[in-house]
This record gives structure tokens, sequence and C-alpha cells, in this order.
């Protein structure tokens, strides 16, 4: 079968996690953060297969499983706060939320 | 040696698509370059040996997670005023300081990863892929993970009782004695 050095495999997993946290860092709109966090959870569970996949063990699709639940749990709440947000405020500014009170 | 080429492919398809999201200013164009980007990464998955973990990205990530935010965007009403203020938001001064300090971190994970010798004394140096299938998976996830699981599935009801809690309509000048009831 073909092969992948497993080096090129975790620079991909780097380049992907830097993209999202640039993408976290200096966005402003909630909506975009979120989507950038996916892209840095997605980003972990390659990192997972690929080790799974180097030492021919289930372990790391078990975590990438668990992973997966994280990031359903992670969006439907988060989600669910910027519905409550937009209903709130009319946008999706995180800047809006450091004048809430309480 | 095809695989490896399609590897690369769909690793810089998957590259692509998420510098994309990160840099649109309409959010349904930035969720149709995160699915793209998601099914990428599924094809990475099923060429590293792990079809279970691709059948579960497309369904449960591009399927359901990614629903949920089509959902989730149409509530919001996007509308041309917030494609305009993106557009106010997102100069270049404000994409200059991240971008420089996580590139530098960029660089030091590339370093580390590079000059890690370890890869080959292992003898694993270069991944022979074989397949991992669902029922390893599976007879992991009930035996040694049971825990796992259950604590997994108490967080997606956490996040189900969560959800309904927070997104459910405001009570419309309602006192407080009726709030509690």
């Amino acid at each position: 079968m073909m092969t992948i050095p497993i080096e090129h495999g975790f620079v991909l997993v780097a380049l992907l996690w830097v993209i999202g946290l640039v993408g976290l860092l200096s966005r402003k709109n909630t909506l975009f953060m979120l989507m950038s966090m996916e892209i840095m959870l997605n980003a972990g569970a390659l990192a997972f297969i690929l080790a799974g996949s180097l030492w021919q063990q289930a372990d790391g699709q078990v975590i990438y499983i668990l992973i997966l639940s994280i990031a359903a749990a992670e969006v439907g709440l988060g989600l669910a706060l910027l519905i409550r947000l937009r209903q709130h405020i009319g946008d999706l500014d995180i800047d809006q939320l450091d004048n809430m009170k309480g | 040696m095809s695989g490896q080429i399609l590897f690369y492919v769909s690793g810089s398809i998957a590259l692509i698509a998420s510098l994309f999201v990160v840099t649109n200013k309409n959010a349904v164009h930035a969720l149709l370059y995160l699915v793209v980007s998601l099914l990428a990464l599924a094809m990475c998955f099923y060429l590293l040996g792990a079809p279970f973990a691709a059948a579960l990205q497309i369904i449960v990530y591009a399927g359901a997670i990614m629903v949920l935010f089509v959902f989730a965007v149409m509530i919001f009403n996007i509308n041309q005023t917030d494609i305009d203020r993106e557009k106010h938001w997102l100069t270049w001064q404000s994409w200059v300081g991240p971008t420089l300090l996580v590139l530098v971190l960029l660089g030091e994970i590339i370093f580390v990863i590079l000059s890690h010798n370890n890869w080959s004394t292992n003898s694993l140096s270069a991944t022979q892929i074989e397949l991992v299938d669902a029922r390893a998976v599976g007879t992991l996830l009930f035996g040694p993970y049971l825990l796992a699981v259950e604590i997994a599935s108490f967080l997606l009801l956490a996040g189900l009782v969560g959800g309904y809690h927070l997104a459910k309509e405001l009570p419309k000048k309602t006192t407080e004695q009726e709030g509690s009831q």
C-alpha cells in the first residue's frame, strides 16, 4: 500500500490549526469565531487519526468520536448562545459582550 | 503512489477551503467552504486507513453539525448590512498582529515536527497505511472506553438541555412571578 511521511500529516495539522487560530483571533463576528474553532477541532481530530494510523491502533478513531461529540455539544450550545445574542443586541459583535451587566 | 497524491491534493483543498472560511465576509459562503474543508478532511481520513472516521465525518460533521450551522444562519437572517459591516470590520490592520504572532508559532511547531528524529527510530517513519475498521473501534468503545462513552452521552445531554433552554423564545413582558412558574 501507499506510504505518507507522517511529518507531512502533522505539518498539515499544524497549518489547519494555525488557520483556525488566526481566524479566531482576528474576526469580530462570533459566528466566524465558532467556525474557526470548528477548523481547530478538526485539526486536532486529524492529529488523532494520524497517530492512530501510525501505530495501527483503533484508539485514534475512538478519540475522534469523542471529539465529534464534543464538537456537537459545543456547536449546539454556542449557536443557542448566538441566537440569544442576536435577539438581545441585534448583531454578533463580540465587543458588544463586554458591557453585559450580569 | 496515487493515494499519496490524493492525500496531498485533499489536504491542500482542506487548507485552501479553511483559508476561505476564515477570510470570507459572507457567512453562508464561509459555511459552504467549511463543508468543503470537512469533506476534504474526510478524504484524508479515508486515505489514512480510517474509513469509519471518514464516514462519521461526512454524516455527523458535514451532515448534522453543518445543518445546525445553516439553520442558525437562517435564524440570524444575515442581510446586506451585515455583510457591509463585516467588510468594515475586516481591515488589513486587524489581520497583521494575530497573523504575525501565529506565524511565529507555526514556524516553531513545524520546526519541532521536522526536527523530531524519533519518527524513524521506531521504524514507522512512513506509515504503511492499513485499514482500522469499525469493528476494532466498536470493540474498543464498548470495552476500555465505556466510561468515556458514558461521559460523552452526559455531555450531549447537557448540550441538548442547554441549547433548548438558551434558544427558546424570551417570555415577553412577564413579571418575575410568571417567569418563575
